[in-house]
């Protein structure tokens, strides 16, 4: 244990956030939106500084108490270090193509990047946490700032769907978790992570049980699984789609990173208990976000069910409950990131003559042969996501399905590597659509000049770099430092 | 050649061609690709001829530890050495092929093609069982875009099929070779072959393999994407598909299925037999209904990697020699063919059988060519399919000879598909005015011919220059499968050798005795 300066020291990355939301916050309010280029690049420069912050803790491995804050309440170990860097690059992604999307409809106010900031700090708590009532307090810190990000166009009805949709349902599942968090801590008399564990251990009580069991479910919807999925598609189209990018990385992240920490972490001594059920969510999530995406002509609720089919193949590292799936799935999210940020922003380059965005994925016919560059940036994100070698995204599940097979889930990795065939049949059909099609010549030639549009260049080539064979090269470091993360998991669990 | 990474080199050279070609004018993507593909062939011949046959099993080995969970490995034994030879000896070809009659974005057609390359000759290198995974099947990718792209009218269908078809096989191999890794604690491939793995696993595993290289052969019933894809592929496309893509099913069976799972190859041979068997009967009476040339000669490679099937489970080495050597030839003979069908497709641009006739008149050379290769798929003695079937009867009938006679019913079927197909297109009467106005073979069609069919007749007259290299490995594998080899049906009754020489002696005595 630490006492109290260490416990702030340990924070650093949350009180810079803080302090520069805050200040920011003034400074929009005082200087208007005028100074929202300028309230973007700090915010840009407290997220690098923050990385700065996380990195090494992850580079190293620490964990152990010296890492643990405020009494058991947090903790700054490599584990969340690895999804916090992740959530920076999300953070930070979202926050560079931002300003082109809201300067067309004149909505690019100085809000967004701070609620970003606010919602990346919530997440950063949520990472981190080791007790529920921490955890609770950076859930909804997060979920706040993201409903009002989700209808940030607000005379725009479906921004306004969405964020109204977000918010209902998200404020009852954040209910279900409190509920859960009450009965566990009733039958466990504790909320810190550790001694809910140690009260687990052997015979579960039913109360216990159920308390589990809906924590597990409210999880389950902020991570967009099967059965609590339903959300997802709607807010992704509805949301603006720097907001959308948003979405699909960071919370994903921190949401799965939080839900890792309670199951193996809190629950972790009662694995047989919620095994069966990530089993069930994983698969379901496979299936329905396969067959759900099939019918999309939307490109954007198409990249949601896809997100849904993605945590599905995540949540079968879980599913294996072992050190080696968790690093699996730190893997895998970092390489979800990329893909999924890659794909926005291909998205977000996608305009008409008259710079609307385009979504309708009829639209794209023929993108190859007007826009070859993006086209084929587009089919290294679908094959990647389909996890088609050589592309990168064919390592995430790679990992994930080793990590199954080992842990002796033979059955679960045969059903579930079987059934991603059924979503490599959509993401075949956007590559049809860009190739195969005679050109519909909605999308413009050519993007603007200017630094914004070069920007997003540059995100998306760093992206599908990533995505590339040429990731590959980088899978000893990557599962180096997966490794150092998970094993401060289960240090502390 | 020690230490000199010249695999790597050939993986290189189409790759970095590939990456040109994107950014080139169609003119110069052609001389790129073209370039790049005989610098590889010439990398081949160079690869032969430092091939050194009888010396290690395995040569020309590369090692770099690049990637977590797998190594990049590289190195090649006689069986890797010939099919990678055949993929750099069709690669120029193809590019020939395609050299007037692809128009429409040729940069990426070539670079396509050449990323194909670079994936063949990595899956036939690998000596990784993941990095032959990733090169198995990211194949995939560029086959998908090459069908959906420069293909014929329901392109868009077949590409879809051909895809999906040979994901869903080859994702449950993964599974499986994650299990192996497990059990055998590496990923090297020739430790692997050399792994016992347990007998009741076998079973499971075989399966898994089976599943995706049954489809990548293809073996009846999942054969069915084949004719789609063929049909609408553009030709090179076609002699790429059959020359070498379906060699990797084969040579998956005999990499990995036999020597790895061989007591689950003998308890399920029966599978294969059984597949086979229908394939060769079935897909050869198929062929002989069709009116698609193309259609036609992809439902004789059905036919004829049935006989390889066959071939491959015998378990004896006339059984392996033969399978491999009907591979090589059906690779170059199939190939011809089709790159025979888009000669005239070229200049008709249909493939309908009835639209052409007496073609020996208006195309005598053109007739000329056409006829040996039909002959060498028919197995004509002097040709390669001759040695590569009887070879690969004469195996399987030492073990069945039930099927060995339906296999060689196959072979009657294929000689009449194919002389069929010949009569209608070169003999008889020219009732097509525009079929018969047709030119005959011009300078790049003629190169492009030539090298087949002197590759036809080499390997039909003198099989041992394709046989010594791989003769050592096969005789490996035939000691590895041994234990598990299951007994032939032909009962032969022990002849006592003295007894018959002295009966012969007496007879012959006696026979004497009568002249005098």
């Amino acid at each position: 244990m630490t006492d109290f300066s260490q416990s702030l020291a340990l924070i650093a990355a949350e009180e810079l956030l803080t302090v520069v939301g805050l200040v920011l916050l003034l400074a929009a309010a005082w200087m208007g939106d005028k100074s929202s280029r300028l309230i973007s690049i700090v915010a840009v420069a407290a997220l690098v500084a923050c990385a700065f912050i996380a990195a090494p803790a992850l580079c190293g491995g620490l964990m152990g108490p010296e890492r643990v804050a405020f009494s058991g309440q947090y903790t700054a170990d490599a584990f969340s270090a690895f999804a916090k860097l992740l959530i920076y690059a999300s953070g930070i992604a979202s926050l560079i193509v931002a300003p082109r999307f809201f300067d067309r409809v004149g909505a690019m106010r100085a809000e967004y990047p701070i609620l970003v900031l606010f919602a990346v700090l919530g997440m950063n708590m949520m990472v981190s946490a080791t007790d529920f009532l921490s955890l609770y307090i950076g859930l909804e810190l997060n979920s706040l700032a993201a409903y009002v990000l989700a209808s940030f166009l607000r005379d725009d009805e479906r921004s306004a769907e969405a964020g109204l949709k977000y918010f209902v349902l998200g404020a009852l599942a954040s209910g279900i978790i409190l509920f859960g968090m009450s009965l566990t801590y009733g039958f466990t008399g504790s909320t810190n992570f550790a001694a809910v564990a140690l009260a687990m251990d052997g015979t579960l009580a039913t109360g216990a049980l159920v308390g589990l069991i809906f924590v597990l479910a409210g999880l389950a919807f902020k991570i967009s699984a099967v059965p609590f999925h339903m959300w997802t598609p709607d807010v992704y189209e509805g949301a603006p789609t720097p907001v959308t990018t948003f979405f699909a990385t960071a919370p994903k992240v921190a949401a799965l990173a939080l839900t890792m920490r309670v199951a193996l972490g809190a629950f972790g001594t009662q694995v047989d208990a919620w095994q069966q059920i990530v089993i069930f969510v994983s698969l379901a999530s496979i299936v329905v976000g396969a067959l759900g995406a099939i019918g999309q002509s939307n490109i954007k609720r198409l990249l949601a069910y896809s997100s849904i089919n993605n945590v599905g193949f995540l949540l079968i590292g879980l599913a294996a409950a072992t050190q080696e799936g968790a690093s699996a799935m730190l893997v895998y999210l970092a390489i979800y990131v990329a893909m999924s940020v890659a794909g926005f922003v291909v998205v977000l380059l996608l305009r008409d003559a008259e710079g609307r965005p385009v979504e309708a994925i009829a639209d794209m016919a023929g993108l190859s042969r007007t826009r070859p560059a993006l086209a084929w940036a587009l089919a290294a994100v679908m094959f990647s996501l389909a996890g088609i070698p050589p592309l990168f995204g064919f390592w995430g599940k790679f990992v994930v399905f080793q990590a199954a097979v080992n842990a002796d889930l033979v059955a679960l990795a045969a059903i579930g590597i079987a059934a991603s065939v059924i979503g490599a049949f959509y993401y075949l059909k956007v590559v049809k659509i860009v190739f195969f099609d005679e050109p519909a010549n909605v999308v413009a030639r050519d993007g603007e000049s200017g630094v914004d549009a070069l920007a997003h260049k540059v995100v998306l080539l760093i992206a599908s770099l990533f995505i590339s064979p040429l990731g590959y090269l980088l899978t000893p470091w990557l599962g180096d430092l997966a490794d150092k993360a998970s094993a401060a998991l289960y240090f502390a669990g | 050649m020690d230490g000199f990474p010249i695999l790597s080199l050939m993986l290189l050279v189409p790759l970095v061609g590939a990456a040109i070609c994107f950014f080139v004018p169609a003119q110069t993507a052609r001389m790129v690709a073209l370039v790049a593909t005989l610098v590889d062939l010439a990398l081949g011949v160079v690869l032969w001829a430092s091939y050194d046959i009888g010396g290690a099993q395995w040569q020309f080995v590369e090692r770099a530890e690049l990637f977590a969970g797998f190594s990049y490995a590289l190195g090649i034994d006689g069986i890797a050495l010939m099919l990678i030879m055949l993929s750099v000896f069709l690669m120029p070809i193809c590019i020939g092929a395609s050299w007037n009659s692809v128009t429409k974005r040729v940069g990426e057609y070539m670079a396509a093609f050449l990323m194909m390359e670079t994936l063949m000759i990595g899956v036939f290198a690998a000596q990784d069982l993941f990095l032959f995974y990733i090169f198995f099947e990211a194949g995939l990718i560029p086959m998908y875009l090459i069908i959906g792209i420069w293909g014929g009218d329901n392109r868009i269908y077949a590409s879809y099929k051909f895809f999906l078809y040979t994901l869903i096989g080859s994702v449950l191999m993964l599974i499986a070779m994650f299990w192996m890794v497990r059990e055998a604690g590496t990923t090297d491939i020739p430790t692997l072959m050399a792994t016992d793995f347990p007998a009741g696993a076998q079973n499971w595993l075989w399966l898994a393999f089976f599943a995706s290289f049954a489809v990548k052969m293809p073996m009846w019933p999942v054969h069915t994407w084949l004719p789609d894809a063929h049909v609408q592929a553009p030709t090179a496309g076609s002699v790429i598909l059959a020359g070498v893509l379906l060699k990797m099913g084969g040579y998956g069976f005999i990499r990995f299925s036999l020597p790895m799972f061989p007591e689950a190859s003998a308890n399920l041979a029966w599978v294969v037999f059984t597949m086979s068997m229908i394939a060769v009967v079935y897909t050869s009476l198929v062929a002989l209904v069709q009116h698609d040339m193309k259609k036609l000669i992809a439902y004789s490679s059905v036919a004829h990697m049935a006989i390889v099937c066959m071939a491959l489970f015998s378990f004896n080495v006339q059984g392996l020699e033969g399978s491999m050597i009907v591979m090589l030839s059906h690779g170059l003979v199939s190939g011809a063919l089709f790159l025979a069908v888009g000669v005239i497709y070229d200049r008709l641009h249909t493939r309908e059988i009835d639209r052409y006739g007496g073609l020996a008149i208006n195309m005598p050379k053109y007739s000329l060519f056409f006829l040996l290769f039909t002959m060498a798929s028919i197995g004509l003695p002097g040709t390669s399919g001759f040695v590569g079937e009887f070879l690969s009867l004469a195996g399987v009938y030492q073990i069945s000879s039930w099927v060995a006679l339906i296999g060689t019913t196959g072979i009657i079927l294929g000689a009449a598909y194919m002389l069929y197909l010949y009569r209608r297109v070169a003999f008889g009467e020219q009732k097509n005015a525009d079929a018969a106005a047709m030119p005959d073979l011009d300078k790049r069609e003629w190169a492009m011919m030539l090298p087949l069919a002197a590759a036809v007749l080499w390997m039909g007259v003198y099989p041992e220059s394709f046989l010594a290299p791989m003769r050592a490995d096969i005789e490996w594998l035939d000691q590895r499968l041994e234990a598990a080899a299951p007994a032939g049906d032909a009962h032969l009754s022990e002849p006592n050798p003295e007894a018959a020489a002295e009966h012969h002696g007496e007879e012959a005595a006696a026979e004497g005795g009568s002249h005098q």
